[in-house]
């Protein structure tokens, strides 16, 4: 196996039917307009809305329907 | 930490050769000894590659015929597991296929229990269970790291770093638990209840040893670490809420938000980007993963049925 010499590494990326990670140090502001800043290497930003831990993906959107899930 | 109250004859055997570094008193033969036995045996001989006992000689580690008795029961147990965990053919698109593999795992949970129904000491009695594995949280999965190729490697150290307090002592993963043990008046030394543990703990601990430790094994251990991470953050929430109902510490409560938080981030890396990488990189590990994976569920599925009935005969 040859390995690659540029990998895609990308700062957003969108997961199907889950939250959006976004790599780095961010501070990402919430529906109510509150400002969080991101503690981790990497961050899961809530897509479908129903996560409690808002801005933050807390697993709810395993949950939900299929046609609910982002 | 010492070495483990024995257990049976193994147990008493290998205790006796760890004191004394004699190793004529093992059993020839481990299959006489009972499934208790066995596992804390094993449980012993793993633990003198991570932390090791105040008691026993550090030489010991790579003793051969302590290496022989390793393996014998190490490939015991992995023929156990591969008869029980057999996964299904592996299905595209890769990702999709593993989380589905995951979310249809139907398994019984400590976590529901917690959160609705549990005494203040059942949930005492699990938290000192959980010690084996949370005070050395993500160890196991470090030994996988220089056996990857370039991409699965970088991702595993993404998500190891969080687990690691990404560099600062006071948010590592293992330590959060300590404070947490610490807070509700638990013994927070490594292994401090190893002497408690049902068989099915030790089993649990044993089977993340056992996949971290082989190369071979490497696509079990990151399928292992998939499954985890992706039956964690709703059952750590609900933890989260057992504790607060029953008014545990805010420091033990914290342990599980944060595993909220950390592994709603960690199940995407785990499943997507480290086990995806490593299975574009190696496709013949697709299936080693999917074992690994029903492994982990099947192994947490035995220890919360075993819990379970002990509790409610309790009631
Ligand atoms: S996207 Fe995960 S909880 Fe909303
Ligand atoms: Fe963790
Ligand atoms: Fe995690």
């Amino acid at each position: 196996m040859t390995e690659p010499i540029e990998f895609d590494h990308p700062d957003v990326v969108l997961c199907p039917g889950g939250p959006l990670l976004l790599r780095g140090d961010h501070v990402v502001e919430d529906a109510d307009g509150t400002p969080h800043r991101t503690t981790r290497p990497v961050s899961a930003v809530c897509r479908c809305g129903k996560s409690a831990d808002q801005p933050w993906c807390d697993g709810t959107h395993k949950v939900l329907p299929d046609k609910l899930r982002p | 930490m010492r070495i483990p109250k024995a257990r049976g004859e193994l147990s008493e055997a290998l205790a006796a050769v760890l004191h004394d570094g004699a190793t004529t008193a093992l059993p020839a033969d481990v299959d006489a000894t009972d499934e208790t036995d066995r596992q804390l045996s094993l449980w012993t001989l793993y633990e003198l590659s991570y932390r090791g006992f105040d008691d026993v000689d550090d030489e010991l580690e790579w003793q051969p015929e302590l290496l022989t008795l390793r393996r014998t029961l190490e490939r015991r147990f992995e023929a156990e597991l591969r008869e029980a965990f057999a996964p299904p053919e592996p299905a595209e698109p890769f990702a999709d296929a593993l989380f589905a593999l995951i979310e249809g795992f139907d398994g019984a949970s400590v976590a529901s229990f917690v959160q609705r129904d549990a005494t203040a000491e059942q949930t005492l009695e699990l938290l000192r269970y959980r010690t084996i594995y949370h005070l050395k949280e993500a160890d196991p999965t470090a030994w996988v790291v220089p056996r990857l190729t370039t991409g699965p490697k970088a991702a595993l150290m993404e998500l190891q770093y969080d687990e690691y307090g990404c560099g600062d002592p006071n948010r590592l993963h293992s330590h959060l638990f300590v404070r947490g043990l610490e807070a509700t008046g638990l013994r927070s030394e490594y292994g401090a209840y190893i002497d408690d543990v049902p068989v099915e703990v030790l089993a649990q601990n044993n089977a993340m040893s056992l996949f971290g430790l082989h190369r071979r094994l490497r696509g079990a251990a990151l399928g292992h670490l998939a499954a985890f991470e992706a039956t964690s953050s709703l059952p750590s929430r609900r933890m989260a809420q057992g504790l607060e109902r029953l008014g545990l510490p805010a420091e033990m409560i914290a342990y599980y938000e944060e595993h909220v938080e950390a592994d709603a981030v960690h199940e995407q890396l785990a499943v997507r980007t480290i086990c995806g990488a490593l299975v574009s990189d190696e496709p013949a590990q697709a299936g080693e993963v999917a074992f690994g994976a029903l492994a982990c569920l099947g192994l947490e599925d035995r220890f919360a049925r075993r819990m379970l009935a002990d509790w409610s005969a309790e009631t």
